[in-house]
């Protein structure tokens, strides 16, 4: 009989490499694609050429040893054009706008489950597997459900569903809220039910050479992690110095450009406040129209209310009513309960319980019920209202 | 890094390979390791000493000259062994044109080429005119990628230096007219180069018929060692070598010479010049059987190059809405080693410039698949091939679709 085939997205990581290996072991036919990545041009601390993650030479070395090691096909893939034009250009674009973008978004939308899933699908390959921690459980699989989503009515049954990792340190939900059903059916994530502990001894267990590797933190196409020299140099026009004013309308100071800060920020705002009792000050609102930095108190900040302008549905349908659950602002963020209501128009509100410190526009507001993704969109900057 | 394999269950690497890829590389005949091995052992001295080791290694290599010299129809003091293809056919260009424009104490001088060069010498003739200021010309191509002499009598000009066309293209497969083309620069003083690569295994190559001063041509593409090339010279050309070192090759391309490279190729010749008048017979037939069974099973795919005048196991196609290197991964994974015929790489949408400078619409071109066979290739690995890639084409244009 013929194996089930399984493209798995490589990057030369421990946790790729496990990926693949656990699927070798499962019995699957096992294919690797690395995509090359598009990375500005640079040189690392020690002055060597940009030796980006995705696509350093070392890296695209690491993701065939570990193909040769696991004996299966492995293909790096050039990738740069669609990469830059997909997820950097947008990402450049959202800071011109004063936002505060996540290119994990579109990449995974339009790279991982589009240009790679394409190539998957054309290898006749029946999955296509990530390294990321996260768990998608199918229809048929009727593993214990995680707690409240089964009894919401807004939710249809049947569907593919996504769930957060079990590592919660590592869980990378967040970034796949964008997958719809038609990604999920074909989507596997063999390390989501792993903690990274786990992993990396799966990796010893497998003699992978990346067992040890250290974890990456920036964005990818990034040189040292330096995303203010990468602005000025792929867009100088969009970091206009400008005005610090409070909300109340005073000038307090001048920014360097607005893609320079963030909601909720304190530090490098380099404001001399003279006033008798003057308290920290930190970012409340990047105001494009004015090329204004809006300021204040830490008792400003925070909303009560996100809105997004585009919803995504991991269901592929919105809850029919307003839906209890929880959502995190951020990557990083807590999640916080409060409503989601779906809007007519295919946005949504989140109504927090408790006001919310960096609700930003640009960033992702993701829905969770339990340990499921309802879905996600990016926060508007349209109507962030203040704290109520 | 020392990797273990036993910690998994490594899946069988058992399933039916089928190599149709002879245009990258061949595999290497057994007569030229056979010949190569003693140069490899016992007989390791330098050609370049004095000693008795020395004079065996040199004695090799004087033979090896000879054989190589004989068999392109060349004296063994016209025959250089270099370190690969693109390396002579550096030296051919850079050297020739260079020396040349002094001797004719020319300021700029003027280059003809085509437009469907492979990279070694497209990119030397690109740097003559950016670095050292020659004029290029390249000439039109009809639609099976050929150049007409007569465009190469209109471009030449009274300043020209040297003309660079290759005999067999490696994307496409046809054949230039070497030969027209030759005479004509000979009448015009001017200096002609052939890049060869891809014929001597499939084609006798003769350095007097094809009217040529300079010949390029690679070792591994005629079941020799990788890792060596041969640069014939006539006698006479003007040659600055642009490599500077010692005497090695009589001063025009120093380094120590590789004698067991230089044995096995001139081994692999030897055998090739004996093999292929048979082989391109048998190859021919065979690729045409192949490219009429992927017609009849393929919608919308066609033959580029010359339908006749070209290698004969060496078939490029084109699959309108299809992405050649999907293509080639999706037939990889069935066991089939094919190439997209050119350096466009997926995800970066440039079609082939080989296949825009024959008119080939950019929908077509960006499917570019190049099967090659090879001394090895049976009627059942064309069975393999004809059995997999419809579902294949089929799979990859669905996905497009469905990905939309």
């Amino acid at each position: 009989m013929k194996k089930t085939r399984v493209v798995v997205a490589m990057s030369g990581g421990v946790d790729s490499s496990v990926a693949a290996a656990l699927l070798v072991e499962q019995g699957y036919d096992v294919v690797g694609i690395m995509l090359r990545l598009w990375a500005e041009e640079g040189r690392d601390a020690y002055g060597r050429p940009n030796s980006n993650r995705c696509c350093a030479p070392e890296a695209v070395a690491d993701a065939r040893a570990i193909a040769k090691l696991l004996g299966i096909p492995f293909y790096d893939v050039h990738a740069e054009q669609v990469f830059k034009q997909k997820v950097v250009d947008p990402w450049v674009g959202a800071y011109a706008e004063a936002t505060t973008p996540n290119p994990c978004f579109n990449c995974n939308r339009s790279i991982r489950f589009g240009f790679l899933m394409q190539r998957a699908l054309a290898l006749g390959a029946d999955y296509m597997a990530t390294g990321h921690y996260a768990r998608v459980v199918s229809p048929e699989c009727r593993v214990p459900s995680p707690e409240g989503a089964s009894q919401t009515s807004g939710l249809r049954t049947g569907d593919f569903r996504l769930l957060k990792g079990r590592d919660e340190k590592k869980d990378q939900s967040y970034v796949l809220h964008v997958l719809g059903q038609k990604d999920l059916r074909r989507a596997m994530f063999p390390c989501g039910g792993f903690v990274k502990a786990e992993v990396r001894e799966l990796a010893r267990k497998f003699n992978l050479p990346t067992a040890e590797r250290a974890e990456s933190q920036d964005l990818c196409f990034l040189t040292q992690g330096d995303y203010r020299g990468f602005l000025t140099r792929q867009k100088p026009e969009v970091a206009a110095p400008g005005p610090i004013v409070t909300a109340a309308g005073a000038e307090i100071g001048r920014h360097e450009g607005l893609p320079y800060y963030t909601v909720g920020q304190r530090k490098g705002l380099n404001i001399t406040v003279n006033s008798a009792n003057s308290q920290p000050l930190f970012v409340l609102k990047l105001d494009a129209a004015r090329n204004a930095l809006i300021v204040g108190a830490a008792d400003e900040l925070g909303s009560r209310r996100a809105f997004v302008g585009a919803m995504h549905y991991c269901a592929d349908v919105a809850p029919p009513e307003p839906l209890r659950c929880t959502a995190k602002v951020r990557y990083k963020a807590k999640e916080a309960p409060g409503v989601l209501r779906p809007l007519p128009n295919g946005g949504a509100e989140f109504e927090f319980d408790a006001p919310q410190r960096d609700v930003t526009p640009g960033q992702g507001l993701v829905c969770y019920l339990g340990d499921e993704v309802i879905g996600g969109g990016v926060c508007s900057s349209l109507r962030v209202e203040s704290r109520e | 890094m020392f990797y273990q394999v036993d910690a998994l269950r490594i899946t069988s690497m058992s399933q039916r390979r089928v190599y149709l890829d002879h245009s990258a590389t061949t595999p290497m005949a057994p007569e030229a390791l056979e010949a190569m091995q003693p140069y490899l052992g016992d007989y390791f001295g330098n050609a370049s000493s004095l000693h008795s080791y020395g004079r065996e290694a040199a004695a090799a290599l004087d033979e090896a000259h000879f054989v190589v010299g004989c068999a392109l129809g060349a004296r063994a003091s016209e025959i250089i062994f270099t370190g690969c293809g693109t390396e002579s056919d550096n030296l051919a260009i850079r050297g020739a044109a260079l020396a040349a424009r002094k001797q004719r104490d020319l300021v700029r001088g003027h280059i003809i080429s085509s437009p469907t060069e492979h990279h070694a010498v497209e990119a030397t003739v690109h740097q003559m005119n950016e670095l050292f200021g020659f004029d290029v010309t390249f000439l039109p191509v009809d639609v099976h990628g050929s150049v007409d002499p007569d465009a190469v009598r209109a471009a030449i000009r009274p300043d020209t230096v040297l003309a660079s066309v290759m005999l067999a293209n490696n994307e496409v497969g046809s054949l230039q007219q070497v030969s027209a083309i030759g005479a004509l620069c000979r009448e015009h003083g001017v200096l002609l180069h052939t890049d060869a690569v891809q014929a001597p295994a499939y084609m006798p190559v003769d350095v007097n018929e094809l009217n040529v001063d300079l010949l390029a041509l690679s070792a591994h593409k005629f079941y020799g060692p990788k890792g060596v090339g041969v640069l014939y010279m006539r006698d006479g050309t003007p040659f600055l070598p642009t490599m500077t070192g010692g005497g090695h090759e009589r001063g025009r391309r120093p380094g120590t010479v590789n004698v067991a490279g230089a044995v096995g190729t001139a081994a692999a010749l030897k055998l090739v010049a004996r093999e292929r008048g048979a082989q391109a017979e048998r190859l021919r037939r065979l690729r045409e059987r192949m490219v009429r069974g992927v017609i009849e099973r393929v919608p919308d795919v066609r033959l580029t190059g010359h339908p006749d005048l070209r290698l004969p196991g060496h078939a490029s196609l084109v699959f309108k809405d299809v992405d050649g290197e999907t293509l080639l991964m999706a037939l990889d994974v069935e066991g089939i080693a094919v190439s997209t015929g050119s350096a466009c790489t997926s995800g970066d949408p440039e079609p082939s410039p080989v296949l825009l400078a024959m008119g080939i619409p950019r929908e077509w071109a960006l499917g570019g698949l190049r099967i090659t066979l090879g001394y090895h290739t049976s009627e059942a690995d064309i069975d393999a091939l004809l059995d997999v890639l419809p579902g294949c084409v089929e799979r990859v244009r669905r996905a497009a679709l469905e990905m939309m």
